[in-house]
């Protein structure tokens, strides 16, 4: 019956979300404020309902209806609670329905919070989002229903994938869905601003924190999924270059560009079509993402073809979506006046370098990942394009983005002169280069990776603190004072700058020091791997919940001092006869111990792989720093300010 | 990432990559072994290397590498022979050569088109950037303000 009424929300979402796509925009156009007015109490319905049926969807996972197929093919009974309810979004139907309720979420959100927008845009706004809303609720309903029921319901399930059973994976997909699905509000607001052909600061601010807020969680996912691939896949690798990491990398690069562009208009009212581009392509790589992992088109051209449904109705929808804003774009962004004039050398200049950079890097990206196909379709030519090739394209672009940040940091808008702007960041270039010099002398006749990661990231990290100095003006007294009163959109350009230092050291340093030892051991038996003395202490037989467990005791020294006793695990699931590797990691602030247990070998002992891994955990936090960055100017006075502006309203109107 | 998890499930062996008994006893030769393995991609995996890849495939692979390297062929040659083996598909490090070009010059090509198309609106801008002559209207206020 819960069921039932789930998929009955659903398919109400859709007639609700059809409602506000048409009535808001065609008021907005004729000026006529009832049917504008549709558009907010549509806005929160369709949310509640979507929210219901996703709350149905839980409720059959969670007490495992097994008349529900979805139910069937992703969970069993002995699956840890919270396992259950990640099974939800473990699959293509349930993955669907949340993306749906964090659009409607979203629209919900610019209802309940955007007071402050002029009527016509926040009908417009919420019109152009719920025409999102309908196309992907028909194709949740239409191609890939989550509600459908079982004729004869089996005793159990099937259970979801072991590897997907974790913690790091259980909340790797939400986070990436409302940085997807965030940037359909920036998309949004640029077709709303497209169609009425007004763009001014005021529109800046408004589509900034929604920016910020997809940008941050889409930073999040990343660094979750990358971060379980490194514990989880058994040989930590935090970065692939698979189609499906690029497919959220991308949207991702074109966010920030957008971020940063953003600011040039709030600040400056310059680069306007520009951004209104970028907002465009933003979402557009999302949709692209949403289509190459939904369609499965470059896992296999066959598997495409065997099953088109799903790929093409998602191409369309993309192809329809990017077409009309483009085409839309086309059309008016001659009307869209930029009206802030600025120098050669000016932070807006840094910015223009600094949105080329990023453009430029997500399209190389897009180029790589589409690349096989391409060569396949139109010139019969079977290639991969791996690893070695997105390095070798990628690196540059941030190579050349970390030596500009921190001159743009600290240039002023307008007019910068270039003699005040090195006066402001020399310190910082000297300490970064002596950081590197350090690195370098300490990692001898090793390659350049270190020192020259080293100098990038700590020249980036050195920059913002000297960013942080220069806003503090030239006093030395009371400066504390002034860092601590200074707006929080400061501290947030700090902070995630200095996040982006961080993750470029660790990923260079690990990736130059990593030292790894394969090898067969005995119970009893020690060895050395770096600077570590490891004993195979035992190796046991353990009962898991849903599985069964090989577990190793692994005693780490170091200098003769224990350091860690570790357990690393190969699993086997029997429901789903699979078994995973469960690394045993050691964290530390400067390496981590990365112990893995193989086979047992037919001559006695184990397969046991250590890996050494320098300052791996520095890419994490530093990209979580970096989100620190974004929620830090998501509460920058300014946003609240217009927040508050509505409340006042509201509360004249009671009046 | 996902997809390439569900992919292992049909793959995972008892194997996990480089194993024990494959190392070679020559430092030096085992490290060429493993830079050309991760060049090599596992073909039955999703976008893996044979050296991350758990699949039976990558393990004969690996051997393959590993026996003519310890026959004293050069890189090159071994992964010549791989190729003419399996094709092109193998290299994850696509060819220079022929179409291929577009897709390594993409980076230099797009990146000078950007910078070109930044530079010619930074130097219209600065043309434009001399302020507007004020008009009529603005004039006749300008004078207002001034006579008072």
């Amino acid at each position: 019956m819960i069921v039932e009424i789930g998929h009955f929300a659903l398919i109400l979402a859709l007639a609700v979300a059809c409602l506000q796509t048409v009535l808001p925009i065609v008021g907005a156009h004729k000026r006529w404020n009832a049917w504008m007015a549709v558009a907010e109490p549509a806005a929160l319905i369709q949310a509640g309902l979507l929210a219901v049926a996703f709350a149905a969807l839980t409720y059959a996972f969670v007490t495992s209806d097994f008349s529900v197929r979805l139910v069937t093919a992703n969970s069993h009974t002995l699956k840890p609670t919270i396992y259950k309810v990640s099974g939800v979004w473990g699959n293509h139907e349930g993955s669907m329905l949340l993306w749906c309720f964090i659009l409607a979420f979203f629209g919900a959100l610019v209802a309940v919070f955007g007071g402050n927008l002029p009527d016509g845009l926040r009908a417009r706004v919420l019109g152009v989002q719920a025409s999102i809303g309908v196309a992907f609720l028909s194709f949740l309903i239409f191609t890939s229903n989550p509600f459908v029921r079982l004729d004869v319901p089996p005793m159990n399930g099937r259970d979801l994938n072991p590897l997907l059973q974790d913690p790091g994976l259980a909340f790797h997909p939400p986070f990436l869905y409302l940085g997807y699905v965030g940037l359909s509000m920036s998309f949004s607001f640029a077709v709303a601003a497209l169609i009425e052909g007004r763009v001014d600061a005021a529109w800046g601010r408004w589509v900034r924190p929604w920016t910020l807020l997809a940008w941050l969680t889409l930073t999040v996912g990343i660094a979750l999924g990358s971060w379980w691939a490194y514990y989880e896949l058994g040989w930590g690798g935090f970065w692939f270059w698979d189609p499906v990491e690029n497919a959220s990398f991308m949207p991702w690069l074109i966010s920030v560009a957008l971020l940063h562009s953003a600011i040039v208009v709030e600040k400056r009212e310059a680069l306007k079509s520009w951004t209104l581009l970028l907002a465009i392509l933003a979402f557009g790589f999302s949709l692209i993402g949403a289509f190459i992992v939904r369609s499965g088109v470059l896992t296999s051209v066959h598997a495409f073809a065997n099953d088109p449904e799903r790929g093409v109705y998602l191409l369309a929808l993309t192809g329809i979506f990017m077409g009309g804003a483009l085409l839309l774009f086309a059309m008016r962004a001659s009307a869209i006046q930029s009206v802030g004039v600025f120098g050669t050398v000016s932070r807006e200049s840094a910015l223009v370098l600094n949105n080329v950079l990023l453009a430029v890097a997500a399209l190389v990206v897009f180029v790589g990942t589409v690349w096989p196909l391409v060569a396949e379709l139109a010139f019969t030519r079977k290639v991969s394009v791996g690893p070695p090739f997105f390095d070798a394209s990628f690196t540059p672009f941030f190579m050349a983005l970390a030596v500009i940040l921190p001159f743009g940091a600290v240039m002023p808008w307008k007019r910068a002169r270039a003699g005040r702007t090195v006066r402001a960041v020399w310190l910082a270039a000297v300490c970064a280069f002596g950081i590197a010099a350090f690195i370098w002398a300490i990692g001898t006749g090793q390659t350049m990776l270190g020192p020259v990661g080293a100098l990038l990231g700590s020249w980036v990290i050195l920059g913002a603190v000297a960013d942080l100095w220069a806003r503090t003006g030239q006093r030395h007294s009371g400066r504390l004072r002034r860092a601590i009163r200074l707006p929080r959109s400061d501290w947030g350009r700090v902070v995630a700058h200095a996040g982006l230092g961080i993750t470029m050291i660790g990923i260079s340093l690990l990736l130059a020091w990593e030292v790894e030892d394969i090898r067969i051991a005995r119970e009893g038996e020690a060895f050395h791997a770096g600077r570590y003395e490891l004993t195979l202490a035992s190796v046991n037989k353990v009962q898991g919940p849903n599985y069964h467990s090989t577990m190793a005791e692994v005693r780490v020294a170091r200098n003769g001092r224990e350091v860690a006793v570790l357990r690393p695990e190969r699993r086997i699931y029997p429901v789903a006869g699979v078994p995973t590797t469960e690394a045993a990691i050691d964290n530390g602030v400067f390496r981590d111990v990365y112990l893995v247990i193989g086979d047992p070998q037919d001559g006695g002992g184990w397969a046991l792989r250590t890996y050494i891994k320098p300052f791996a955990n520095w890419i994490w936090a530093g990209a979580i720093i970096m989100a620190l960055g974004g929620a830090l100017s998501l509460s920058d006075r300014r946003f609240r300010v217009a927040a508050g502006a509505r409340r006042q309203t509201m509360h004249v109107a009671a009046k | 990432m996902i997809f390439r998890t569900v992919l292992l499930l049909f793959l995972a062996g008892t194997a996990w990559a480089v194993e024990p008994d494959e190392v070679l006893d020559d430092a030096a030769l085992e490290s060429r072994a493993r830079e050309i393995s991760k060049g090599l991609r596992c073909m039955i995996c999703r976008n893996e290397s044979i050296d991350e890849s758990d699949a039976a495939l990558a393990r004969d692979l690996r051997l393959l590498v590993r026996e003519r390297i310890a026959n004293g062929e050069s890189d090159e040659e071994v992964v010549a022979f791989v190729v003419e083996r399996y094709g092109e598909y193998v290299l994850l490090n696509p060819r220079r050569d022929g179409i291929n070009l577009v897709l390594w010059a993409a980076a230099p090509i797009l990146l000078l088109a950007g910078l070109v198309a930044a530079g010619t609106f930074l130097v219209r801008r600065r043309r434009s950037a001399k302020p507007d002559a004020l008009t009529a209207v603005e004039k006749a206020r300008l004078a207002e303000l001034m006579d008072e």
